[in-house]
């Protein structure tokens, strides 16, 4: 007898519905579209620096608008959500060994907010001296 | 003596000499404390349809022959237990592969490209065996050993959303047991392996989802591999640009 399989079509654009683990893939492939957007505004930015004072006084007027602010707020909120996703995943991605056994894979992850933590206040504390 | 409780199992049935697609039947079946999934299908075998088609071996979750999906989630049969389930259980062939009968499927592309990621140990040049055997130290072996756990069961393949739309990725299972063969100490196969491994097919068709681990009936965690993967084939990508070679 010959054989005849049988092949089930996968849905090109909603197999992500099918269970939660996919929707929680698809928030954050789609979230990172902000944090792409954030980094075209600051490179945008950095262009208006190079070109003098009135540029970059025009550029930093245009993000005090309500529409800026409400784009920095989800930005800001997704660019939580991705480093705590990604910190999250560090262990799997980067496992430490010393001596006979694995580093534990919570200390890596706290490694990681530890060093979030501290760049931020230091970048915090420079854009306050700056400021003064 | 308590009395039995009886479930409704639905198995999508597909006989290729009469469906033109798979259909789902239903049989009551009995359901005693200690039954699995496989159990359930063992009874509607012996005592309701004996045509019903569906592959096991060990019962204790170590062939890896087993495994299809139970209510929607990727489960090898003889590991679910029947009494945390509610009182109708869905049994569907395991997603991403071609059904060839009921609950077989055909699974001749994973072996393929399992077979072209060499999963054994290769050497440059064998030692005679007067010199003995290759040692390994405790931290040698640890470093792959959780690799050396997988059955080959494809849990994770049919739980991987891209597997699931493009069949070329070589995908986890596969990938993970090339990295287990790289991170061991006797073997030097590595430069082999990494034309499939680093291949658009290869590691950076993955996009970590991370349903692989989490499906994954013997903690293998394949999207680990995966990504360590992804970071020496970047690795050696600059090293060629710096002209060095690993």
């Amino acid at each position: 007898m010959s054989r005849k399989p049988y092949i089930r079509p996968v849905p090109k654009t909603s197999w992500y519905r099918k269970h939660d683990r996919y929707k929680r893939y698809i928030i954050r492939e789609v979230t990172c579209i902000f944090i792409g957007i954030y980094t075209a505004i600051l490179s945008f930015g950095l262009l208006n620096l190079s070109e003098g004072q009135e540029s970059f006084d025009l550029f930093m007027a245009t993000l005090r608008t309500p529409g800026a602010l409400v784009f920095h707020l989800f930005a800001l909120a997704f660019a939580f959500y991705h480093s705590a996703t990604w910190f999250n995943v560090t262990p799997q991605a980067m496992p430490l060994m010393k001596g006979d056994d694995f580093v534990s894979g919570s200390l890596i992850i706290r490694v990681h907010y530890a060093a979030w933590a501290a760049v931020s206040l230091v970048i915090l504390f420079s854009v306050i001296v700056v400021g003064a | 003596m308590s009395e039995v409780r009886t479930i409704t199992m639905e198995v999508l049935r597909y006989r290729p000499e009469r469906d033109s697609d798979p259909v789902l039947q239903s049989y009551r079946v009995p359901c005693p404390q200690e039954w699995v999934v496989l159990d359930a299908l063992d009874y509607i075998k012996n005592n309701i349809d004996s045509s019903l088609s569906y592959r096991w071996s060990c019962h204790m979750a170590v062939c890896g022959s087993c495994g299809m999906m139970v209510n929607g989630e990727p489960m090898l049969a003889c590991k679910t237990f029947l009494r945390e389930m509610g009182d109708t259980v869905r049994v569907e062939p395991l997603l991403n592969f071609p059904i060839e009968r009921d609950l077989v499927v055909v699974i001749d592309d994973f072996l393929e490209k399992l077979k072209s990621l060499k999963p054994y140990i290769i050497r440059k040049t064998e030692k005679p065996v007067e010199e003995g055997t290759y040692l390994q130290t405790k931290a040698q072996l640890k470093r792959f050993k959780q690799y050396t756990l997988c059955i080959n069961c494809l849990l994770c393949y049919a739980a991987c959303p891209q597997y699931a739309l493009n069949t070329d990725f070589i995908g986890p299972s596969a990938l993970a047991l090339a990295h287990r063969y790289n991170l061991d100490s006797r073997d030097e196969g590595y430069a082999m392996r990494q034309e499939m491994v680093a291949s658009h097919e290869g590691v950076w068709e993955c996009s970590f989802v991370g349903a692989c681990s989490e499906v994954c009936p013997k903690h293998v965690d394949p999207a680990s591999a995966v990504q360590q993967m992804k970071i020496t084939s970047t690795k050696d990508y600059f090293l060629r640009l710096l002209g060095g070679k690993r």
